[in-house]
């Protein structure tokens, strides 16, 4: 071994690429990462989590929810939508516009859509076209937006917005991203089902709600109590077969609601630079006066789809 | 502790020939700590698969105490399997193979004490996640309090370790000793980053992911890659009596699996910045070559010796642990080529990959390596060749009922993410047929170890039965002469 040394030191740096690349890279890019704006609302993001919600992710911790379900959404792509929102002046002019930017509309069909404004008139569109698109239905007044949309299965399923950053978990302690979709993708579960009572329930009986599920009862985080003064607020609302014996009652332990808190404070759906998507704007009273409208990101007045 | 043994100069004498006996009971005792507790802990881990799996059959079996939820009780299964079991028995080989190749006798005290140290470690950190208290990050889910017992009987025996590769008595160094030794100095590297930077002080946001993420890999592809390789090239060597068929090809798998081998496993849909899952995929598809060579090696070592394949039961274990190594990284790189990888990665695929690495590979290595020294540690012949038979022909199928239906539910899984048509329950109602026919595999696993435990026992019983009846009659003997005399 004449070369000990050396050969020590080069399988040393070989093995420690790796210490550097994914360790110490990382720390130096996300550890250092500070709160950021949303779009167009411009609030601080994020915010950390409430103090509750914070012992729920200890909860979550604790019986390895993150076994079965993930949070991390994909995206494949951003597409751009076009957005008709005002008719403007005259509705000749913008009918021909339309109707020159969808052919395959009859002048019946294109009459009856701008009836109902804001409409999308054009879908799944590249940054340039939509521009373009916009630009040209944009006459006498009228006003047509391009829509950033986020593609891909995940979305599509409906299980977030836009695909999930490293803002989204800047305060959480333990980060668990999850490996494996056993159960469904909880990055927004709080936006799909927001009330704590439907998330009680299915964590004291999953296959109540839910036909099927695999997820088993978490009894524990239960206790069943005599109702004395009268029935606590509390107390889940269950079916006769799953009811407790009259004058009982099924009531959540303190780790039940914590966990409920936690579920429903996660939302990752704020428009972000690093993953920007176009909302609705703020209703207009308490808006600020800024004109939105030349920034790169459109505001408008359509519901989300 | 180490004592250079009485011959000196040993290789150029030929001195060494009476020697391994010496090593063997050098290492009797710890040895013999490691590999038992190593196959209570599969046990103990198959058994609570087993329990895990049966879930899938029906969500409400053994849900009520707290213990026994899911989420406890898989990562508390895959910690055991993997600390308490593999990596247990991986220690032991390593040890082994760096005394004999060496030619040194071991630390039989300080090792026995540094592998009881480890045991201490796993057991509390086993039923801490059960109690509630893992940490969270996936493969690093031992509590807080039952890391520094790990790690000092890591330190312990990994010590022991560099020194006996320090105070070798050959002049010539074995592959498999390089591989070794890298593993060795590795482990206490990841750890106590990981544990420092994940539990004691821990870094902010997805920066803890990353780091989950590169100790996994670290773990299971470098570590158990580097001790288990040693395995497999020392012992199919050893078994067929010949030499490995390329040394250069062998130093060639160690250079590019200690530089590609650290940086897989962050999945493409990871909310980390681009370049992380790039460069990840980019070293899962390098990761090819250091396999081909494996191939090639082990390929050009065993050069078609099917007699001998026939005759011995290692060398089938050891064998069926290279094939599932190629195994196991073919789905790897096939899981980040194909056009599904986004939604791939988060199913079903991942952890029948991990299981084939763990199961196939690193266990079926580990127990064709102990069927081999075991018998010389205990001086006897390999009694239960008929019972190491049915352990191979077990733990082989249960690995292959095991990977094939997860696999199958993994990519099931993915197809129904991409059709978004199908709602989120009728994706997981297409998997659970899988599911259920994995329990099969876990419940052939779970008889598999408890052959080996019996197998082992009872190599360890019969030996100590005849000891101590040899040492009663020495003890004895006196007894009778006094009262022959007397009469």
């Amino acid at each position: 071994m004449r070369y000990g040394p050396l050969v020590f030191l080069s399988a040393f740096f070989a093995m420690g690429a790796s210490w550097f690349g994914f360790v110490l890279m990382p720390h130096v890019q996300v550890g250092f990462l500070q709160q950021t704006n949303t779009l167009l609302a411009g609030a601080t993001y994020p915010v950390g989590r409430p103090g509750f919600a914070r012992e729920g992710l200890d909860v979550y911790r604790a019986y390895g929810c993150a076994s079965c379900h993930t949070e991390q959404i994909g995206q494949t792509a951003t597409v751009c939508d076009v957005v008709l929102e005002k008719v403007g002046t005259n509705q000749a002019v913008l009918l021909n516009a339309l109707r020159n930017v969808r052919p395959d509309l009859s002048e019946t069909q294109a009459k009856s859509l701008l009836d109902q404004l804001p409409q999308t008139v054009l879908q799944g569109l590249p940054k340039e076209q939509a521009d373009e698109n916009a630009k040209a239905l944009s006459v006498a007044g009228s006003k047509a937006t391009p829509w950033i949309v986020p593609v891909g299965p995940d979305i599509a399923r409906g299980w977030g917005k836009r695909r999930t950053v490293a803002y989204d978990f800047l305060y959480d302690y333990p980060v668990m991203l999850g490996a494996e979709r056993i159960g469904p993708d909880l990055s927004n579960v709080g936006v799909r089902q927001s009330d704590p009572n439907w998330h009680l329930r299915h964590l004291y009986a999953p296959q109540l709600d839910v036909q099927g599920s695999t997820m088993p009862p978490f009894r524990f985080l239960f206790e069943k109590r005599k109702i004395e003064r009268g029935v606590s607020p509390d107390a889940l609302s269950l079916p006769p077969e799953l009811a407790p014996p009259a004058g009982y009652e099924i009531v959540p332990k303190t780790e039940a609601k914590a966990l409920v808190a936690y579920l429903t404070s996660l939302r990752a759906d704020a428009p972000l630079f690093v993953a920007p998507l176009s909302v609705a704007a703020p209703p207009e009273t308490n808006a600020p006066a800024g004109d939105m409208s030349s920034t790169n990101s459109p505001a408008t007045n359509a519901t989300a789809k | 502790m180490t004592t250079p043994l009485p011959s000196q100069p040993a290789a150029a004498t030929g001195a060494l020939r009476h020697v391994p006996d010496e090593i063997d009971f050098s290492c009797r005792l710890p040895l013999l700590v490691l590999f038992l507790s190593s196959a209570i802990w599969l046990f103990i881990g198959s058994f609570c698969y087993l329990l895990a799996s049966i879930k899938f059959h029906s969500p409400s079996f053994l849900a009520s105490p707290a213990w026994l939820t899911y989420g406890r009780l898989q990562p508390a299964a895959n910690n055991a399997v993997l600390y308490g079991g593999v990596i247990q028995a991986a220690l032991g080989v390593a040890l082994w193979l760096l005394a004999r190749l060496g030619g040194v006798r071991a630390q039989r005290v300080t090792l026995t004490f540094g592998a009881s140290l480890w045991n201490l470690g796993v057991t509390i950190g086993f039923l801490g996640i059960l109690a509630g208290d893992s940490t969270g990050f996936s493969t690093l889910e031992f509590p807080r309090y039952s890391v520094l017992f790990l790690m000092l009987g890591y330190l312990v025996m990994g010590v022991c370790g560099a020194i006996l590769f320090h105070k070798r008595q050959r002049q010539r160094t074995f592959v498999a000793q390089w591989f070794i030794l890298a593993a060795l100095f590795w482990f206490p590297w990841i750890y106590s980053t990981a544990e420092l930077l994940l539990v004691v002080f821990p870094v902010r946001g997805v920066g803890q992911a990353v780091l989950a993420w590169w100790y996994a890999e670290n773990l299971l592809t470098v570590w158990l890659g580097l001790v288990g390789l040693a395995t497999v090239f020392h012992f199919v060597a050893r078994l067929l009596d010949r030499e490995l068929h390329s040394y250069y090809l062998a130093l060639a798998t160690f250079w590019l699996l200690i530089l590609f081998g650290g940086w897989g496993g962050i999945p493409v849909t990871a909310p980390v910045p681009a370049w992380m899952p790039a460069v990840s995929t980019v070293a899962t598809m390098l990761m090819a070559i250091p396999l081909l060579a494996v191939a090639l090696n082990v390929h050009g070592t065993f050069a078609g010796r099917f007699a001998a394949l026939k005759e011995n039961v290692s060398l089938q274990f050891v064998l069926f642990g290279a094939a599932t190594l190629l195994a196991a990284g073919v789905m790897k790189i096939a899981g980040v080529l194909c056009d599904a990888q986004q939604e791939l990665v988060l199913t079903w695929f991942t952890s029948a990959r991990t299981q084939l690495y763990l199961f196939g590979f690193s266990a079926m290595a580990m127990f064709g390596a102990i069927y081999y020294i075991l018998p010389r540690l205990v001086g006897a012949g390999c009694a239960s060749t008929k019972l190491a038979r049915v352990h191979f022909w077990l733990a082989a199928l249960g690995v292959i009922f095991l990977i094939v239906p997860l696999a199958g539910a993994g990519i099931v899984e993915c197809f129904g993410l991409q059709n978004v048509k199908l709602s989120f329950m009728d994706v997981l109602k297409s998997t659970l047929p899988f599911l259920r026919v994995s329990t099969v595999g876990y419940l052939l696993l779970l008889v598999g170890n408890a052959l080996f435990l019996l197998n082992l026992s009872r190599l360890v019983v019969e030996f100590y039965r005849e000891r101590a009846a040899a040492a009663l009659a020495i003890a004895t003997a006196d007894l009778f002469k006094q009262a022959e005399a007397k009469a």
